[in-house]
C-alpha cells in the first residue's frame, strides 16, 4: 500500500468531496492517530486535539446514542468523562440522539443529524466539532458532508478503529483514554495558550 | 447443541492441526459452518447449490446450529437473513445461476445496510435455453452491489474462504456482506481432499454492539429505532446524505483490503511474476490454467500465473504492478462477457498488454490445451 498524498483538511472542499479511505487514508493501528490523514504516534494527535479545542472559538462536542444511553457497564462512566473534557475545554454539547430523518427539519440550535449536519454547524457557527459516541457508519457519512459544505475542524473520539473522515481522529477510545485528553486539555490551558474570544462567551 | 470450544481465528484458520476428508465442495461448506459458529441458516433450493444447504440442515440436526428453515424464494430467503443479521445474529445462506438473479434486489441493501452476511454462490449459467452448467457470469453482475467477492478455486479455497469470511466482514470497520464464489459442479460435486480444522473448534461469536450500524433488537442504544431510510425526499441533502452514504460501503470494501491481506494471505498468488507472460485467472480457471503454464514452462517457454482470490476489493495495485513487467496478460474464462479481463484492463496502464480469453461458457470445460494454445501464441 502506498502512502496517501490525499489531505483530509476542512472545507468546503466542493460539491461532493470523496471518501478519504478511497484516496488511500487508512486507519490507525493501536497506539496511533489520524492527523489530517496522516498516521501519527496517539500522544501528538492528543496534544494536536488539545490545542484545537482550546484555540476555537466555538467548540461543539457531538455525543452520540453511544453515550448517550447506559446501555451497558461502563457507558454511564465514559458519558461522564466526556463531559469532564466538554468542561475542560469550555466547549458546547448538542447531542446526535438518533440518526432518523426528521422533515421539515431539525431544530439546529439543539441537535444534529447525521443525515444533514451542516445545518447545525451553520446556524450555531461551529469551528471545532466533535464527534464521541456515534455509531461509525453515521459519523463517516456525516464527518463527509460536513467537509464537503463547511469549513468546520471535525474530530472524531471512535470506541472503534477511527475515521478517515475527520480532521483528527483517536480509536480505541475509552473512558481513560478521554481522561488523558481531559488531562492534556487542563494542562496546556495551565501552560496559558491564547485563547479565540468566544461567541456564546464561554470565557 | 454440539459441544464445540471458541478458539481465536488465527487458531482456526492457522495453528489448529488439520485433518484431511476426502469431500466434495458441498461437503467442504457443511465442514466450514459446522466450525463457523453460524445462529441462522436459511435455505432455498437451487441447482448447483441445493446440495450444500441441505447438508447445512444436516448439521443444524446435529446442533451445530441455532436455527435453520426454508425460505419462500430467493428473495425471500436474502430479506430474511437481512432481517436476522439486523437483529445481531451471525447468517449465512447459500444460492447461485437464476436464484442469485432472483434474489439480487437484495445484496445492494445488504451492503447499504452494513449487513456482515456471508452468502456463497455456487455459480451456473443464466440463459435461456435454461441452462444449469457451470458459468461464471453472474459474477459480472454482482461486481458492483457492494459486496466484498471472494472467488475459490478448489473445495479447500471454499472451506477456508466461508470461515475467513465471517470474521472480514464483522470487522468494525469493514462490516459488509461478503460473497464466496465457486464454480458450479467443477467444485461443488467434486471430491478432493480438503484440510480441515478439529469439529470440536469454532469462530468466536459474532459481536453485533461493535457495528458500525446500530443492531435492531429493540435494546440497545437508540432504543426502539429502525435503520431508517432516510430519505425518500427530493431536495439536494436528501441526495448528499445518499451520496455519503454509498462513498461510505466504498470506504469500508477499501478498509477490508489489510484483513484480506490477513486471513487470505493476500488478494492474489503468484508464481513466476517475473515472466514475460502472465495467466490472470480466478476460479477454477486457476487449476485448468496452472496446468497449462507447467506444460509451457517445461517447454521452455516464460509463463507465469496470477491467481485473484479477491475480486471486491479488486488487487488493483497488484495487477498494476505485475503488468508493469509482463509483456501480455492472458486472461482465460468461464464466461462469455470476460468481466475479469475488464477489470484486469480498468488497472493496467497498458490495455493492449491485455489478451481477453480463451473463454468457454454454457457448462463446456476448459481443457488446459486450449489455454496452452494461447499461450504459445502469446510467447512466439
Amino acid at each position: 500500500m502506498t502512502a496517501s498524498e490525499y489531505r483530509v483538511l476542512p472545507g468546503p472542499e466542493g460539491y461532493l468531496p470523496p471518501a478519504a479511505a478511497c484516496m488511500g487514508v487508512t486507519l490507525p493501528e493501536p497506539g496511533e492517530a489520524l492527523v489530517e490523514g496522516k498516521i501519527v504516534p496517539e500522544e501528538d494527535a492528543l496534544q494536536r486535539i488539545a490545542e484545537k479545542l482550546l484555540a476555537a472559538r466555538n467548540p461543539v462536542f457531538f455525543p452520540g446514542p453511544l453515550v448517550l444511553w447506559a446501555w451497558r457497564e461502563g457507558v454511564a462512566e465514559k458519558a461522564k468523562a466526556v463531559l469532564e473534557l466538554v468542561e475542560a475545554a469550555g466547549a458546547r454539547v448538542i447531542p446526535m440522539p438518533d440518526y432518523r430523518p426528521k422533515y421539515p427539519m431539525i431544530n439546529p440550535a439543539v441537535e444534529i443529524n447525521p443525515n444533514h449536519p451542516n445545518l447545525t454547524i451553520w446556524h450555531n457557527r461551529i469551528d471545532v466539532g466533535v464527534f464521541v459516541g456515534v455509531h461509525c457508519h453515521y459519523a463517516n457519512v456525516a464527518l463527509k458532508i460536513i467537509r464537503g459544505g463547511t469549513d468546520c475542524y471535525t474530530i472524531a473520539l471512535c470506541g472503534e478503529m477511527g475515521h478517515e473522515d475527520a480532521m483528527i481522529t483517536l480509536r480505541s477510545v475509552d473512558t481513560a483514554k478521554l481522561r488523558r485528553l481531559t488531562e492534556a486539555v487542563k494542562a496546556l490551558a495551565q501552560a496559558g495558550l491564547p485563547r479565540a474570544a468566544g461567541e456564546h462567551g464561554r470565557r | 447443541m454440539a459441544i464445540q470450544r471458541v478458539v481465536t481465528p488465527e487458531h482456526l484458520f492457522f495453528e489448529a492441526e488439520r485433518e484431511k476428508q476426502f469431500i466434495t465442495g458441498s461437503e467442504a461448506v457443511r465442514e466450514a459452518i459446522r466450525r463457523a459458529n453460524v445462529d441462522l441458516a436459511i435455505s432455498y433450493p437451487i441447482t448447483p447449490q441445493s446440495e450444500s444447504m441441505h447438508l447445512v440442515g444436516d448439521i443444524y440436526a446435529e446442533g451445530y446450529l441455532k436455527e435453520y428453515f426454508r425460505g419462500e424464494s430467493e428473495f425471500a430467503v436474502m430479506a430474511e437473513v437481512a432481517g436476522a443479521s439486523m437483529g445481531g445474529v451471525r447468517v449465512f445462506t447459500a444460492t447461485g445461476g437464476p436464484g442469485t438473479l432472483r434474489a439480487f434486489e437484495m445484496f445492494p441493501t445488504w451492503a447499504g445496510a452494513r449487513l456482515p452476511i456471508v452468502c456463497t454462490f455456487l455459480t451456473r449459467g443464466v440463459n435461456s435455453p435454461l441452462t444449469i452448467q457451470p458459468d461464471t457470469i453472474e459474477m459480472a453482475f454482482m461486481l458492483d452491489t457492494g459486496m466484498l467477492m471472494f472467488h475459490a478455486e478448489n473445495a479447500q479455497d471454499l472451506y477456508d474462504m466461508i470461515l475467513k469470511a465471517f470474521v472480514i466482514a464483522e470487522q468494525p470497520d469493514v462490516h459488509l456482506p461478503v460473497g464466496v464464489f465457486a464454480d458450479g459442479f467443477f467444485v461443488t460435486h467434486t471430491r478432493e481432499q480438503v484440510a480441515v480444522a478439529p469439529a470440536d473448534l469454532k469462530l468466536p461469536p459474532y459481536d453485533p454492539y461493535a457495528a458500525p450500524v446500530p443492531v435492531m433488537d429493540m435494546e440497545s442504544a437508540p432504543v426502539r429505532q429502525m435503520r431508517d431510510p432516510f430519505v425518500m425526499k427530493s431536495n439536494f441533502i436528501s441526495y448528499a446524505a445518499h451520496a455519503s452514504w454509498q462513498q461510505e460501503i466504498l470506504a469500508a470494501q477499501e478498509r477490508a483490503r489489510k484483513y484480506v491481506h490477513r486471513y487470505l494471505e493476500g488478494l492474489v498468488d503468484v508464481e513466476h511474476p517475473e515472466a514475460a507472460v502472465l495467466v490472470v485467472t480466478s476460479g477454477t480457471m486457476v487449476s485448468q490454467s496452472r496446468e497449462a503454464v507447467a506444460v509451457a514452462r517445461q517447454q521452455g517457454l516464460d509463463i507465469g500465473l496470477v491467481k485473484v482470490k479477491s475480486l471486491r476489493p479488486f488487487p488493483r495495485e497488484e495487477i498494476k504492478t505485475l503488468a508493469r513487467q509482463a509483456r501480455t496478460i492472458i486472461v482465460p474464462e468461464y464466461n462469455r462477457v470476460g468481466w475479469l479481463c475488464r477489470e484486469v484492463k480498468a488497472v493496467v496502464e497498458d490495455t493492449t498488454k491485455v489478451i481477453g480469453g480463451p473463454r468457454v461458457f454454457g457448462g463446456m470445460t476448459m481443457p488446459p490445451e486450449v489455454v496452452l494454445a494461447q499461450i504459445r501464441r502469446c510467447c512466439a
